[in-house]
């Protein structure tokens, strides 16, 4: 029972985390919506796209990830780029 | 083969998209597969409440439409490596999933994974109606009150008619689930009694999941309440609800009965 009386007074609050994690998400949202297109979505596309330009992307074998963040977001396209993959592209 | 559950209700705020979050996170707990699908286009909040709202990068619709790959669109969850999240899209129209490119997104995931979890939108329209489509076992979401046992009347319904198993000719199961039980009300004799909801809509119980602080908690640090805090009460209803889900007989125990004043407070230890 003790260790229960512990658990209760001593968690840290939760609504902080939840104002931080909403206003965070919503920056984002509203610059999404507002015309002002979500610059990274945009980024992903276009290097997607100018890397497309020099060889052919086999779909599974590209991974994007994103983090959104408060200052900062980040962008990681990885791809594995075969030996003779110049030769491929159209 | 995987299999699909719809986790439904058609009244929102009963606690889908938590319980999608808590049974997915458990069922991944125990070691298998789970992706959870997020049907609610236009208004998503599965990654709010699993945590991972800030690395969607394609969601169901991107999917659907050609433009990314199923694999590109997962998002594997940070704590529990075997579960996955299939966002829903938030800018696009619900018009967008279309029935053919659901089957085949469902179809591809049942192939991949132990547990499809369909998370459905509020509501009976198309999303509703495709969040089901697919499914082999229907939870019904319902809280203790009036309108979300009438409204898990109408989905009961449809589960019985508009799925393909349905339209087979075969029996959907369904379950019960009971969110947002208030022991005290019950007490007090405010709050309808669970074997009131059970005659009412006559499906078999999987679980009843008390009102609690500990819920609210896990939305709040976007975390699936089973493992946010695994051994509040909450947790360990939907890791029992999980049990039975997977045919295990285990009686249902109503929360706060047979416990006082403190014994709400200090409840039982996790198993």
């Amino acid at each position: 029972m003790s260790m229960n009386l512990f658990r209760l007074f001593s968690r840290p609050r939760s609504a902080p985390a939840a104002r931080e994690r909403l206003q965070v998400l919503l920056a984002h949202e509203r610059a999404a919506t507002g015309g002002d297109a979500d610059l990274l979505g945009k980024l992903r596309d276009e290097i997607l796209r100018a890397i497309s330009k020099h060889m052919q992307i086999d779909d599974d074998k590209v991974s994007v990830r994103m983090e959104r963040g408060a200052q900062v977001s980040t962008l990681a396209v990885d791809i594995e780029v075969p030996f003779d993959a110049g030769k491929k592209a159209a | 083969m995987g299999k699909v559950i719809v986790v439904t209700s058609g009244k929102g705020g009963v606690g889908k998209t938590t319980s999608s979050a808590a049974l997915g996170a458990a069922l991944a707990q125990g070691g298998d597969k789970v992706v959870v699908v997020d049907f609610d286009v236009g208004l998503r909040n599965l990654d709010l409440v699993m945590g991972a709202e800030r690395r969607v990068v394609y969601d169901l619709v991107n999917v659907i439409q050609g433009e990314a790959k199923l694999t590109q669109a997962l998002i594997r969850d940070k704590r529990v490596e075997t579960l996955y999240l299939l966002p829903a899209s938030q800018t696009r129209d619900k018009d967008n999933l279309t029935t053919e490119g659901v089957a085949a997104v469902i179809g591809a995931l049942k192939a991949n994974f132990d547990w499809v979890i369909c998370d459905s939108p509020a509501g009976i329209e198309r999303g509703a109606t495709l969040a089901m489509r697919h499914a082999d076992v229907a939870i019904v979401v319902t809280n203790p009150e009036v309108s979300s046992v009438r409204d898990s009347d109408r989905i009961i319904g449809l589960l019985d008619s508009k799925t393909l198993k349905a339209e087979n000719g075969e029996r959907m199961e369904k379950h019960l689930l009971l969110t947002r039980y208030d022991p005290l009300r019950a007490e007090r004799g405010d709050m309808l009694k669970v074997d009131d909801v059970l005659e009412i809509l006559s499906i078999p119980l999987l679980g009843i999941i008390p009102e609690s602080m500990d819920v609210l908690r896990a939305s709040n640090i976007g975390s699936p309440v089973t493992l946010a805090d695994q051994g509040s009460a909450p947790a360990i209803a939907y890791f029992d609800a999980v049990r039975r889900l997977k045919g295990e007989q285990l009686p249902v125990t109503v929360p706060g009965e047979k416990r006082g004043f403190f014994g709400k407070f200090f409840g039982r230890k996790a198993a």
